[in-house]
């Protein structure tokens, strides 16, 4: 009874979406249409999580299609997690648009509500090639998206990024037909342990790895997404960081348990990439100087630290890595979320235009500060946690260069949150417009007064309130999180009950 | 060998396209390579060793394999959607990706 259920988190956005663009309703309804069903989704999401706690997987073959030949939909408690936490960050970051009035824009909504159907389904489903029709399906709203909103520029930034994620899909899909032309299937259950048997299957399903370390902005490949993130509105900025890379990083670790099943010979490879990237990342923000290409380079520090995880592949390790991954999809958008309601309202993100915020505003600041000190990593947030395991994962290993790496790029992560709060939030307030400050382009393209003297409305700071006071509960009560994240990592370790449940055994 | 060599030929023409300058270059580079892949799946059913699926040319066992002609059908129409939003792109604000200024 279950099982069948699962395809309704596809089902059930795509029904509104489709809803949203014929029924031309009441801006209220289409507010509703835009919101429940990623309410629907936390709901579901965390009732999946409640019934996987204990390691159970549940396979459904969509259309009742026998097995082997259907695309089956299979939720463990990693996926549950993962669905959860997409759910909980469209909702939020859908609650940021209604309040900015992105979702004014014609397709806005249909599009948001396209774009996490394709997560969804791409977390749940157990078949390669399906995996690359919902990674397309989740891409191509981010497309339209991108384009769409957003200050100049986003048309260059909307080139950069299309073009990039179709070469990349272009790779995903060489992978897939290579994989399929030396194992002869392409479903996750038949493929289980194929790359550590066969060194042909390794070299197709390192194509496909390869292809999804690009999508994930993995050093050297990381280039295209610090170039086009900070061009479109903040709500969107936001809701690609929470999900559109990390369904890149979920897809890795997914693939590298079943499929290589955890093969010790080429960890090396991820340990050098991934510790590359965090180094790499966080000195790419060092040279920014506006909130949104600050954080959007520790986004890509931050996707080391997530993949360092599987590049370890231990009990502690994925267990660190999985609950970093949570963690940092909540505390990112929150980041997003606290900077882009300044950039909002006071028409800029320039870290020399704003100041004294956290005067004017307190609760503003503290939601920017408590997601801020949980993305360095200190206590009590979830991001000490997370790093802390991390570390300990790291310590067991004894990979001690990576362990130095980690708590260094640590402090630079901290010194450069000290630089947005000592620009944005500290200091003397710029000059109001009178004095001279020329007018700028505005989030919306449009020319915005830049009003230093406007408060910033409590709709646009409650959603970052909701993930920052998320990311304290995370980090108060760990020990939740991290027993589903060490059920998830068991599972990895020993794909055998997946294996089953997908092969329907 | 010749779907190789023909796979082979069309990727070069693709990358050496896709590193020009103008965004219509670009996207019939995409194309030509996505076409490539396309060949690339249709030969990892083993076109050599399986026959016509027609009536009386063999069985199920050495009739053509129907799922790669499934995957070339979804990918071709996906690269080909993207190929006219990214047609779109190149022709609004068409200079602004010729000046050197981010």
């Amino acid at each position: 009874m279950i099982p069948a259920l699962l395809p309704l988190f596809v089902a059930v956005p795509l029904i509104g979406a489709g809803l949203l663009i014929v029924l031309p309703g009441p801006r209220w309804l289409r507010r509703v249409l835009l919101l429940a069903p990623s309410a629907a989704g936390m709901l579901g999401g965390g009732g999946l999580i409640w019934l996987t706690r204990d390691g159970v997987v549940f396979a459904h073959n969509v259309g009742l299609w026998q097995d082997g030949i259907a695309i089956p939909f299979v939720a463990d408690v990693f996926s549950a997690l993962m669905l959860w936490t997409t759910c909980l960050l469209a909702l939020v970051c859908s609650m940021f648009a209604v309040a900015t009035g992105d979702d004014r824009q014609s397709f806005f909504s249909p599009l948001v509500l396209v774009l996490t159907a394709g997560v969804s389904g791409a977390l749940l489903t157990g078949d390669l090639f399906n995996m690359f029709v919902f990674i397309e399906v989740m891409l191509l709203p981010s497309y339209g998206l991108l384009a769409m909103l957003g200050a100049l520029g986003r048309l260059k930034a909307g080139r950069i990024y299309v073009t990039v994620n179709l070469l990349t899909s272009t790779i995903f899909l060489a992978g897939v037909a290579l994989v399929y032309a030396v194992a002869g299937t392409v479903h996750l259950g038949e493929l289980a342990g194929a790359a550590e048997e066969s060194p042909l299957v390794a070299a197709g399903m390192g194509v496909v790895i390869l292809a999804l370390a690009i999508k994930a902005a993995v050093v050297p490949v990381h280039g295209w997404l610090t170039r086009t993130y900070p061009a479109t509105s903040p709500a969107i900025t936001a809701l690609f960081s929470g999900l559109h890379t990390k369904v890149a990083i979920y897809a890795i670790y997914r693939l590298y348990a079943v499929v290589f099943d955890g093969d010790s010979r080429f960890l090396w490879i991820g340990v050098v990439a991934f510790t590359l990237t965090m180094i790499i990342g966080v000195m790419g923000a060092v040279g920014e100087n506006t909130t949104r290409s600050i954080l959007v380079f520790h986004m890509i520090s931050q996707i080391g630290y997530i993949l360092l995880g599987v590049a370890l592949f231990t009990e502690l390790g994925l267990m660190a890595g999985i609950f970093y991954l949570i963690h940092h999809m909540i505390v990112k958008a929150s980041l997003f979320l606290s900077t882009g309601a300044i950039e909002h309202t006071h028409g800029t993100g320039a870290l020399d235009r704003l100041g004294g915020i956290a005067r004017r505003q307190p609760l503003i600041g503290l939601v920017f500060m408590g997601a801020a000190l949980s993305l360095a990593g200190l206590p009590p947030f979830s991001g000490f946690v997370a790093k802390l395991s991390l570390v300990l994962a790291t310590v067991e290993e004894q990979q001690w260069t990576v362990m130095a790496v980690m708590i260094a790029v640590s402090l630079i992560t901290l010194m450069s949150m000290l630089k947005i709060w000592g620009g944005v939030f500290w200091g003397k307030e710029p000059p109001s417009p009178e004095e001279g400050v020329p007018m700028i382009t505005g989030a919306n393209g449009g020319s915005v007064q830049t009003a230093t003297r406007s408060k910033i409305r409590t709709t646009l700071l409650l959603p970052g309130l909701v993930l920052t006071a998320t990311t304290l509960c995370l980090g108060l009560g760990a020990e939740f999180l991290l027993d589903l994240s060490a059920q998830a990592a068991a599972n990895l370790l020993d794909t055998s009950t997946y294996v089953e449940a997908v092969l329907g055994r | 060998m010749t779907l190789a060599i023909t796979i082979a030929i069309m990727v070069a023409g693709g990358v050496y396209l896709m590193l020009q300058r103008g965004m219509v270059r670009i996207v019939l580079g995409l194309i030509l390579v996505g076409h490539a892949v396309n060949l690339l799946i249709m030969s990892a059913g083993g076109v050599f060793r399986r026959d016509l699926p027609l009536l009386q040319f063999g069985t199920a066992l050495t009739a053509a394999d129907p799922l790669p002609q499934a995957f070339v059908l979804t990918a071709i129409v996906i690269a080909f959607s993207i190929a006219i939003y990214m047609l779109t792109l190149a022709a609004s604000g068409s200079d602004d990706d010729t000046e050197g200024n981010s």
